[in-house]
């Protein structure tokens, strides 16, 4: 058996959770006793597998087919349940068998892996944020109730299973001396069987609002419950001197506009001062801002994932907190 | 067009959660529950694509008993009718079990489109509905912010990382799942409270063997315990009356943070 680490890659450069994929693989593979490979679907993939297989990888498989240079879920999960099908019924006894299969959990992965896992009766433990050998069992930690919980997820070692790995979850794989081997895996597709016509990826017209330089930022998110209280937020802001920033449902019900959103699907910031104001810290939302230097996190709900991260913590009611440190802040000023 | 909504239930957001005896599931009894918020957006897009082109929705739904009162809100806000699959309320999750049971309902309805939300809010696997593609053979896209009727297909609009978006086009039938925020939700009217007491609800009951016993639920979810996170960080919690926390804050964060 082996653990196969599936990456992903756009133009022949490696997707960057593709990194910590391999470093979370590696681990689970060393405490397997298994080899670690990794496969790489695509066009033209040029040096990309070399590249790959100097990161502690036993065996990359290049599978290249002219049908896979655009993705679709349908081109890229046939192509990698031939893989898989390949490397486990091969009678070859010196064919490793993959048993875990590994993604990083990309809006990509996230399209298709659960496709390929249904293919072969398993389901894909999806977003995982921890992994251990535990009593002969794979455990798997993975949050529930938008990152309020945990739950650990165990199957038997050996038995085939499919898992995703949260962005940042895991440690990225170093280069190491001794590079692996590269093995082309032709696939076999019909164009026919391709069912979905994907154009060209695009972005939205350039943003007239760029949190990513901000220095303090002032986050507002569900606790502020109505789209007149966006006012409060936004006087916070103004004494602080802080640009405005939300979490999804925000911009979602369009009290805010989607430029001013933090989070997987919105912007990344990196401020020195992140407040939170009645944002609960879905994974989504975490994401976007676990790079600010001092997060502050008020919320009424103590059980909040944000304040697994914040550096100060507030449980109270946003209503009274805000306005008493905006009244602070004036003081202090004058 | 025949549009299905596949429907979740889940706890509330502001519920407090407590571990079951067995520690492998939280204690259902002791929290309120509401349609997962992704397929409320998913079942807003289904009412306005019928509104625009014509045909039905039908809001299909697997969950315990309680789960009726989250099928007749869709009713309530437009949907044509229901199917209810049944399960036992202290059924343990199953991703793959519950994809089987709503393909099986689904299959023989034979609708034109199936939307689901893009994941849950209590287990989060985000793959219910892209399984459910696979299993009945059907071609699927996910994330999806915008969707347009062209020629006999779709045209929609998926979501990427980093603010990328992308369109990919689709022929019928074909499952999307749904990004939150595609369009704006509505709330039930009192004409539509009254209209959904008379519109039918089909029960299908999973635990009695109702549905294909291929899709009856077998081999749960090998949760062995489910617990709240320990925090990673050190945090400092600041207590008192408002006036004190926001002169505490305001110290910290000028004096020892330095970030003001």
């Amino acid at each position: 058996m082996s653990v196969l680490a599936i990456l992903e890659q756009r133009g022949g450069v490696l997707n960057r959770m593709g990194f910590e994929t391999l470093g979370g693989a590696a681990r689970l593979s060393g405490s397997l006793g298994v080899p670690l490979e990794a496969a790489i679907l695509g066009d033209g993939l040029g040096d990309l597998p070399q590249q790959v297989a100097r990161y502690g990888v036993a065996k990359v498989y290049a599978v290249e087919h002219a049908l896979l240079a655009q993705y679709t879920a349908d081109g890229y999960t046939q192509a990698a349940e031939q893989l898989i099908r390949a490397a486990l019924i091969d009678i070859n006894p010196e064919r490793t068998k993959p048993a875990l299969v590994l993604f990083p959990h990309t809006y990509q992965a996230r399209d298709w892996a659960p496709k390929l896992a249904t293919r072969f009766g398993c389901w894909l433990i999806s977003d995982v944020v921890d992994a251990r050998i535990e009593a002969g069992e794979l455990c798997f930690v993975r949050q529930l109730f938008q990152g309020k919980w945990n739950a650990d997820i165990c199957a038997p070692t050996g038995s085939l299973q499919f898992a995703s790995l949260q962005a940042g979850a895991f440690r990225a794989a170093e280069p190491v001396e001794a590079a692996g081997e590269v093995a082309a895996f032709a696939v076999q597709l019909d164009a026919a069987t391709i069912r979905g016509k994907p154009e060209e990826p695009f972005r939205e017209a350039q943003r007239s609002v760029d949190l990513s330089s901000a220095e303090r930022i002032v986050a507002v998110g569900r606790g502020i419950k109505e789209k007149d209280n966006i006012a409060l937020a936004q006087h916070l802001a103004e004494a602080m001197g802080a640009e405005l920033a939300a979490s999804r449902p925000i911009c979602d019900n369009g009290w805010l506009p989607m430029e001013r959103q933090v989070g997987s699907s919105g912007q990344t910031v990196a401020p020195k001062l992140y407040l939170a104001l009645g944002i609960s810290g879905a994974i989504q939302h975490l994401v976007g801002m676990k790079g600010a230097k001092t997060v502050v996190a008020i919320n009424s709900d103590a059980s909040a994932p944000i304040f697994e991260i914040a550096d100060y913590g507030v449980v109270g009611d946003l209503f009274q907190v805000a306005p008493a440190l905006i009244d602070q802040i004036k003081k202090a000023k004058a | 067009m025949k549009i299905i909504v596949c429907v979740k239930q889940v706890p509330a957001r502001d519920s407090t959660l407590r571990a079951r005896p067995d520690g492998k599931w939280v204690e259902e009894s002791e929290v309120s529950f509401e349609i997962n918020e992704p397929d409320a957006y998913a079942l807003e897009e289904g009412l306005q694509l019928r509104d625009a082109v014509g045909g039905e929705v039908v809001v299909l739904c697997a969950g315990a008993e309680r789960a009726s009162s989250t099928i007749r809100e869709a009713l309530a806000k437009g949907a044509d009718r229901g199917i209810h699959i049944t399960l036992a309320g202290d059924a343990a999750p199953d991703p793959l079990a519950i994809a089987r049971l709503l393909a099986s309902a689904i299959q023989s309805e034979s609708p034109d489109l199936i939307l689901t939300g893009l994941q849950s809010d209590d287990l989060g696997f985000g793959q219910t509905g892209v399984v459910v593609a696979e299993l009945l053979g059907l071609p699927h896209a996910s994330i999806i912010m915008q969707v347009e009727v062209a020629g006999d297909g779709l045209r929609v609009k998926r979501e990427l990382e980093d603010g990328w978006f992308q369109h990919v086009s689709l022929p019928l039938p074909v499952l999307l799942t749904i990004q939150s925020g595609i369009k704006k939700l509505r709330y039930a009217t009192l004409m539509g409270i009254k209209k959904a007491k008379s519109k039918p609800v089909h029960v299908i009951d999973a635990a009695a063997g109702g549905a294909p016993s291929e899709a009856r639920p077998e081999a749960a979810l090998p949760i062995r315990r489910v617990y709240p996170p320990q925090r990673t960080k050190q945090i400092q919690m600041l207590t008192g009356a408002p006036e004190q926390v926001a002169a505490q804050l305001l110290e910290k964060l000028r004096f020892e943070a330095r970030v003001l």
